[in-house]
């Protein structure tokens, strides 16, 4: 495992072309784009303003860069680096920014959700779609980037409208069976539509492409209820978790609940690991510490905190809830598949300090990484089944079926991993602190060690 | 303590009842003696008064006169009466005297009576005040009791009441809350769409895009217009990409399916093998033998159907295989089930073992034991009989009560020999009959089964010209059916072998027995003129069990074969002929 050198960032703006080649970041007004293999700048490009949203297009062309405060969006071509493209969305405001799938649209949700604009880079012609709903996830584009599914709002009713993103065209729109729609999400095979109301009421209905309810389901009545929502790569297994702590997994055949995982604070399941952190302090001296500060570039495993395997029964920290509070820090806010939907993470926000982890084949807990503090983002490895994830501190931690690890970053400074995101090889990761980024590069060959 | 005080007042008053006669003397006694302790009572001048005073008043106590008036010296006293009279009268006082003592005695014993019972009143009273307090006491407790449960309940009413009220509240409250949100969202578009007119209709501040020159279409053809035909397109796009995954979909069920039907398969194999092995022990069991022989036939016949059927996907014959499986696992499990009882039974030990066998040695048992009460009951009967007879016949000579005895007990050992070969009989019986009957079954099985297959197989000639794999079949099950027939024959014929030993073995010692002792003891009877009333009605009995055997037998043999004959009719020849020959 290797670490490269600390860059600048801001905003937390960085991310890679979806062709793995390209690395973008945003200091400040400024959007950097390096090689990934190098990390020599390629292109600088300058906008008008401080940065507050950057995206690649899907054909790793266009990168288009928002800042929401002025409403104003600017679109950047790394083939054509004198092209420009600036998108000004006026008085009427500017919420958010996205590309279409095809990477020649961009759209543009105004202020109160007054409708989407749609700008075509191509004619630039304008579009707009009135009466998006504004929600927790309102617009959602099928995987292989042909349809668009949009929640909307009107007369106090919930409709989804499909669109054919191709051409803009509206496909289907059909009022849902929802109080107060929360999110919209498609299946990876793009032919199935989970809708969920808001939090209110556990409700979650499934869609066909066709517009036809294919089924509801409800797990309980009167208390809080889908708190997140997740589709499993092979669109077989759609996770709900909600604030029962629970996360309930629907099969795609009959759309009926094929098992619940419970997120108990006293683990007795003798299969499951349950990885601890302990934080090892160098009670060797101070000289000793120092001698540590200065070589630690060089001895990279050398760790300050460890796992130790822990024997049921365990018990885990649970911070309770104030029941006075709106949103309460309770119920599992995280839901994510391997990308060979052979493993499930999941994050219980009263133990927020603990990482899930549960086997799908055999539909059990597989292990547990109960960390020093709370749990900040975890990812999958887009090609292996390896989950990373980091706390907050300056520490990268990672688990494979092998076991589970945990690794300082080697920079001075205290680089402090606030969120990480996978390079789509698998090879790399982008740790991100609260200024800087930093590249780890995994061992291919010899991995989770 | 109580009983006995109560004894002894009782006693008190009989000696109190029976006295007073005593008491009347002694104070009749005291009278007289009073006056003459304190004055003379005679003198010389009233001696003739005190004379006549005196015989009256012994006369009046009963005793014989002291002075006769009647007669010459009317002044002079019988000396020897008065003396007599004198003695009388002492003893009559000494008898006061005990009496008296008697009395204070039995006085003291009253008076100590009665202050042990004032003094057992008094407690008692103690105890009655104490009860009469604990009662009070518990009395208020239930009362209290009693106020905390009404409370309770008022309690639980009134919380009742408010959790409804609360209720109503809630809804009341997200009714209200639904609506205010309803209008505030009304009025919340109404805002949107006014600020939407507002902002287009401004001029200085104006969307606009900028770009240096328009790209290219990411897939390089040039946008269309909207028209019929893309929208038509975008239908027919959208619907082919769901048959796409519904297509998918089915594929991996087939998969799955196949696989699944596979593993059925193996499963039903498996567990046809298993039982068919099992099948010498389960025959064992007498409860279980009738249907699984006939069970066993039918599955293997599904085997052979089911084949064709998941080639040919036929609904009905997918369920008969499930059906057919479904059935097998009851049976293995219920066999798995009674092993696993067997083992924990063996290891519970030799003595529980005992206790808890299977239910076919608990009958056998009950119908031993049944025949063993028969067996009392029926030498009662003959001692009852005994009995009697020696009773009518009061011949007191030793030898003839011998003799009847020794008469008695050969008669009831001879019967008790003749009731367990009848019974022995008649279980043979029973054994041929279900034997019998089983053999029917299983030949109407086979027969349908040969029909079935000739149909099949004749099906097959009309419809394939040359049925090379789907004549194998047929054949094969033909052979199957062909062997278990003849099994069933030798089974058949093996019967009424033992069905005509059995007659010739059984039945042939009583009349041979008759004869020989019959005489016997009826000339012996007849030379010692001893002819009981039931002796002539024993042998009569025994003769009559005799031809009842005879008769049941020959019932039996009419009967049986009647119904063999409607069952192999036209299954086997030989088999009829067989058994004619026998009987």
């Amino acid at each position: 495992m290797n670490f490269s050198e600390v860059f600048k960032q801001s905003n937390q703006l960085c991310k890679v072309s979806p062709d793995g080649k390209y690395l973008a970041t945003c200091v400040q007004y400024r959007l950097v784009v390096r090689d990934v293999s190098t990390l020599q700048i390629l292109q600088l490009y300058t906008c008008l303003d401080q940065i507050s949203h950057m995206d690649w297009s899907s054909d790793s062309l266009f990168i288009l860069c928002a800042m929401y405060k002025r409403g104003l969006v600017q679109v950047w071509s790394l083939e054509q680096p004198d092209w420009h493209c600036k998108i000004d969305e006026g008085s009427i405001g500017l919420l958010s920014s996205r590309w279409s799938p095809d990477g020649r649209h961009i759209l543009n949700t105004t202020e109160f959700h007054l409708r989407v604009t749609v700008w075509s880079l191509c004619t630039k012609a304008v579009s707009y779609i009135k009466y998006p709903k504004a929600c927790q996830k309102g617009i959602d584009f099928s995987r292989d980037g042909s349809y668009m599914a949009l929640a909307e709002r009107r007369d106090c009713k919930d409709y989804v409208s499909v669109f054919v993103c191709d051409d803009w065209h509206l496909l289907r729109h059909f009022e849902t069976e929802t109080q107060d729609l929360a999110g919209v999400e498609w299946s990876p095979n793009g032919c199935v539509l989970a809708v969920w109301d808001s939090c209110l009421e556990y409700k979650v209905l499934l869609y066909s492409l066709d517009g036809r309810l294919l089924s509801t389901y409800s797990a309980y009545v009167w208390s809080l209820g889908v708190k997140s929502v997740t589709w499993s790569p092979s669109s077989q297994f759609l996770a709900i978790g909600s604030y029962d702590e629970k996360v309930r997994i629907l099969n795609h055949i009959t759309w009926k609940k094929i098992t619940q995982f419970e997120h108990p604070a006293n683990i007795n399941n003798a299969k499951a690991v349950v990885y601890k952190e302990v934080e090892r302090r160098p009670a060797v001296g101070s000289d000793d510490l120092s001698l540590h500060n200065i070589t630690i570039g060089t001895s990279l495993f050398n760790t300050q905190s460890k796992y130790e395997i822990c024997p049921p029964p365990v018990q885990i920290p649970v911070i309770k809830p104030d029941p006075d509070r709106a949103n309460p820090k309770i119920g599992v806010s995280a839901l994510a598949f391997s990308s060979d939907s052979r493993y499930l993470a999941t994050k219980n926000d009263n133990m927020s300090s603990v990482v899930w982890v549960w086997d799908m084949q055999t539909m059990s807990l597989e292990a547990v990484l109960e960390q020093t503090s709370a749990v900040r983002c975890f990812q999958w490895d887009p090609r292996r089944p390896r989950l990373a994830l980091c706390t907050g501190n300056t520490k990268l931690y990672l688990w494979s079926p092998a076991g589970c690890v945990s690794v300082q970053v080697p920079t001075e400074g205290g680089f402090q991993v606030q969120s990480l995101n996978w390079h789509c090889s698998g090879d790399t990761l982008i740790l991100l602190g609260k200024e800087q980024l930093c590249l780890c590069y995994m061992d291919t060959d010899q991995e989770d060690k | 303590m109580p009983e006995s005080s109560l004894e002894d007042i009782c006693s008190s008053s009989v000696e109190c009842r029976t006295s007073p006669l005593r008491r009347f003397s002694q104070s009749s006694l005291q009278l007289h003696k009073n006056p003459y302790s304190l004055s003379t009572f005679c003198t010389e001048h009233n001696v003739q008064e005190c004379l006549s005073h005196i015989s009256q008043e012994v006369s009046s106590l009963g005793l014989p006169p002291v002075w006769a008036e009647s007669g010459s010296s009317s002044s002079e006293m019988d000396v020897v009466a008065v003396l007599n009279c004198m003695y009388d009268l002492i003893q009559l006082h000494r008898r006061g005297l005990r009496t008296l003592e008697n009395m204070e005695v039995e006085q003291l014993k009253a008076s100590s009576n009665v202050d042990y019972l004032q003094l057992t009143s008094t407690r008692l009273k103690e105890q009655l005040e104490v009860s009469k307090r604990e009662n009070t006491g518990l009395l208020e407790r239930e009362r209290q009791l009693q106020l905390k449960v009404k409370s309770l309940q008022n309690c639980l009413k009134n919380e009742k009441d408010e959790v409804q009220k609360l209720q109503n509240i809630i809804a009341s409250r997200a009714s209200q809350y639904n609506h205010e949100m309803k209008r505030k969202e009304r009025e919340f578009n109404k805002l949107k769409e006014r600020l939407n007119q507002l902002l287009v209709d401004r001029k200085e501040k104006k969307q606009a895009i900028d770009v240096l020159n328009n790209i290219g279409r990411a897939d390089g053809r040039r946008s269309l217009w909207k028209t019929e035909k893309t929208e038509a397109k975008h239908e027919g796009e959208m619907y082919k990409t769901l048959l796409s995954d519904y297509d998918t979909r089915q594929r991996e069920l087939l998969l799955e399916n196949a696989e699944l039907k596979k593993v059925l398969q193996q499963m039903k194999k498996d567990i046809v093998s298993i039982l068919s092995s099992k099948k010498p022990m389960l025959k064992d069991d007498k409860h279980q033998d009738g249907c699984t022989q006939a069970d066993l036939e039918e599955d293997e016949e599904f085997i052979d159907s089911s084949k064709e059927t998941v080639e040919l996907y036929c609904v009905h014959a997918r369920e008969k295989l499930t059906n057919s499986i479904r059935l097998q696992w009851r049976r293995l499990k219920s066999h798995v089930e009674r092993l696993d009882s067997q083992a924990s039974l063996a290891q519970m030990g030799e003595s529980k073992n005992a206790d808890a066998v299977s239910r076919e040695t608990h009958e056998e048992e009950m119908d031993r034991l049944k025949l063993e009460i028969q067996q009392c009951k029926d030498f009662i009967q003959t001692q009852q009989q005994l009995l009697q007879q020696q009773l009518s016949a009061p011949c007191d000579e030793e030898t003839a009560s011998l003799l009847s005895n020794c008469y008695m007990l050969q008669e009831k050992e001879r019967l008790g020999e003749e009731w367990k070969t009848l019974e022995e009989q008649r279980k043979i019986f029973e054994r041929e009959r279900r034997n019998f009957t089983e053999a029917a079954i299983r030949l109407s099985h086979e027969r349908k089964a040969f029909e079935e297959d000739r149909a099949t197989w004749l099906k097959h000639q009309f419809l394939n010209l040359s049925p090379f794999a789907d004549s194998k079949k047929p054949q094969m099950s033909k052979s199957k059916s062909a062997f278990l027939i003849s099994d069933a024959k030798a089974c058949a014929v093996s019967a009424p072998e033992r069905l005509v030993k059995c007659p010739s073995d059984t039945i042939s010692p009583t009349p041979r027995r008759a004869p020989l002792t019959t005489p016997l003891t009826s000339d012996l009877y007849r030379t010692l003129c001893l002819i009981p009333e039931n002796s002539s009605t024993k042998p009569k009995r025994k003769t009559e069990h005799g031809a009842s055997i005879e008769e049941s037998s020959v019932v039996f043999n009419g009967n049986l074969p009647a119904q063999l004959k409607e069952w192999d009719d036209d299954s086997s020849h030989k088999l009829t002929r067989e058994k004619k020959s026998s009987i």
